[in-house]
């Protein structure tokens, strides 16, 4: 078998891109989730309706934003409010899904995107913070998480919860004050697509990506993950995913 | 109302909101007045050593950098800041005039985390940092704005940043539910760039407004860049479009490009080559001191940086722009 002709980033955005059915509404962060959506909007999702926290709602993603707040973000957009309008809108259950990365993640999709090190102040490494991702992922009913899949970000704990996942599983979001219903739902990562056991809320391997075993998944992950009898396998991005990507979404190469 | 858990970070910031009223009576011009000003004498006015400082929007985009850099230039220190940003935050911190911290993020956006952040805060040299998240904080200066104590959400909960924040988890005395009360955070002083505003202190933004309907009305004192001064009469003509009202501001600060590396929408695109030179120089400490050495230090004022940077560069990202 030859060589893939794409890089880990590539299929990460091409695989999240997938995961956004048409017709939604998605608070969409910096980084790949704008890839993601950019690409679902240009070939699945046209309807796709992105909300970026500053204030951009359904924008035309016709060049990608490098910033949550850049004039791409509510390009022929419907709307340009401000951050209050965008939490609250996400408050009330207005946005179905949010994008979400992070340094590190635990069995339930929780996020650190704070801090590396066991002392929060001063600590060992410090990381930009919760940004709009605490709120996204507290208020939006679904979240896909895209992040590098290895031990040191798939950790039985992470550091610092930034971001809230299923917290200490069934029930705990709910008994935090969480609004019920909501949670991770997918992971992304560059070896797999994951989801959530409805029953124990623990991260579960749904299918792995092109030329990667379940194995190789195992021996990449920091905590037990479930393993169903049957595992599916990714497709890899098609041709023309990747010329739209390549051509169309980041023609400047910031992220692929 | 039942606390039920209360998060480890300082109020670095008191909530007195009877004297926020006093101030807003006694201290601030009820009519119209004549607010123009520089750079210079708005800074040295309105931001002392130790006031706590916010700025509005996102580092690069419609940031106030003409003052931000001024702010470095006069080496205002002891700042006590609302961390929401990206350049202008990031100035401040590399010329190390950042003592706490309520911080939501500062990074570089597509360019990954803050060095200048990483180097401030994992030396101690910024003090104390408090946990917020982008909404927690702008609800923060929201419950400012409607001049009561705190405001119940649903963010937060659950999570470390609530843990080390100043937020409190409390049962709703109406419906039993867990709400997470974010207080009141009272700027001493509050920048903000816009497209237009005219003398005394009417201001417009285009597109999206981030948070500065809120930080504007949570601040004590305002200061206001604006790309264009205008006539009154064209205020008059568009009130809709008035997203800051006169009685807010307390300086006025004519300064085209002012967003500059950033961007600001319809006007200018952001100058990626400009962005990329700070990100570069900003991973050294010697790097990030001859920078400001060059674009700060080294100029007196937002007239002779602009000439530094150049006009023909100037030109180039205003007919850079997107359009709508």
């Amino acid at each position: 078998m030859s060589a893939p002709n794409y890089n880990p980033t590539e299929l990460m955005i091409c695989l999240a891109a997938r995961q956004i059915p048409d017709g939604v509404t998605a608070f969409i962060g910096t980084g790949i989730p704008m890839l993601a959506a950019s690409l679902a909007q240009k070939m699945h999702a046209p309807n796709l309706i992105p909300v970026f926290e500053f204030g951009g709602t359904g924008a035309i993603l016709k060049r990608l934003p490098r910033a949550v707040g850049e004039g791409r973000t509510f390009y022929r957009g419907l709307v340009a409010s401000g951050i209050c309008d965008t939490m609250e809108t996400a408050a009330r259950g207005f946005i179905d899904y949010g994008f979400l990365g992070g340094a590190q993640i635990d069995p339930y999709g929780n996020l650190n995107s704070t801090i590396i090190g066991p002392r929060h102040h001063p600590p060992k490494v410090r990381l930009p913070g919760s940004g709009g991702a605490n709120d996204v992922g507290s208020l939006c009913w679904r979240t896909i998480i895209i992040i590098r899949h290895d031990k040191l970000r798939f950790v039985p704990k992470v550091d610092f919860i930034t971001t809230p996942g299923y917290l200490t599983g069934p029930g705990a979001r709910e008994a935090a004050g969480l609004p019920p219903g909501t949670g991770p739902y997918r992971v992304v990562s560059t070896l797999a697509l994951l989801d959530f056991d409805e029953e124990t809320k623990r991260m579960r391997l749904l299918a792995t990506n092109p030329g990667v075993t379940v194995e190789q998944v195992i021996e990449n992950t920091g905590f037990e993950l479930i393993i169903p009898p049957n595992v599916g396998q990714n497709e890899p991005p098609t041709e023309e995913e990747l010329r739209i990507l390549r051509e169309e979404v980041d023609p400047e190469r910031f992220y692929i | 109302m039942r606390i039920l858990e209360s998060g480890m970070g300082e109020l670095l910031q008191p909530i007195d909101l009877d004297e926020f009223r006093e101030w807003n009576r006694e201290k601030k011009a009820h009519g119209l007045v004549d607010k123009r000003m520089t750079e210079q004498e708005a800074i040295s006015r309105f931001v002392f050593d130790g006031c706590y400082i916010g700025t509005e929007l996102y580092g690069t985009v419609r940031a106030p950098m003409s003052l931000a850099r001024e702010v470095v230039r006069q080496g205002k220190k002891d700042l006590r800041v609302a961390g929401q940003g990206v350049l202008e935050l990031d100035l401040w911190l590399g010329a190390h005039l950042v003592k706490t911290l309520d911080i939501t993020y500062i990074g570089l956006e597509v360019y990954g985390t803050s060095n200048c952040l990483r180097r401030e805060v994992e030396s101690g040299r910024v003090e104390k940092v408090v946990e917020w998240s982008n909404g927690g904080i702008t609800w923060r200066f929201k419950a400012t704005a409607m001049g009561v104590p705190f405001i119940p959400v649903r963010s937060m909960l659950g999570t470390d940043t609530l843990r080390y924040s100043a937020a409190k988890v409390a049962e709703c005395p109406f419906t039993g539910m867990k709400v997470c009360l974010i207080p009141a955070l009272i700027l001493d002083v509050g920048l903000i760039h816009v497209h237009r505003a005219d003398r005394y202190g009417n201001a417009q933004i285009e597109g999206i407004s981030g948070f500065a309907f809120e930080l504007a009305r949570a601040s004590k004192r305002l200061i206001i860049s604006a790309e264009e001064i205008v006539d009154t009469e064209e205020i008059r003509r568009y009130p809709e479009r008035t997203i800051i009202p006169y009685y807010l501001v307390d300086a006025v600060v004519h300064a085209p490009f002012g967003s500059y590396p950033g961007e600001m929408v319809y006007m200018y695109e952001r100058d990626e080559e400009a962005i990329r030179e700070w990100v570069e120089a900003s991973k050294t400490e010697e790097g990030t001191q001859a920078y400001l050495n060059k674009y700060i230090y080294g100029v007196a004022n937002h007239q002779e940086y602009l000439e530094l940077v150049g006009w023909e560069r100037l030109e180039r990202v205003k007919a850079a722009v997107e359009g709508r």
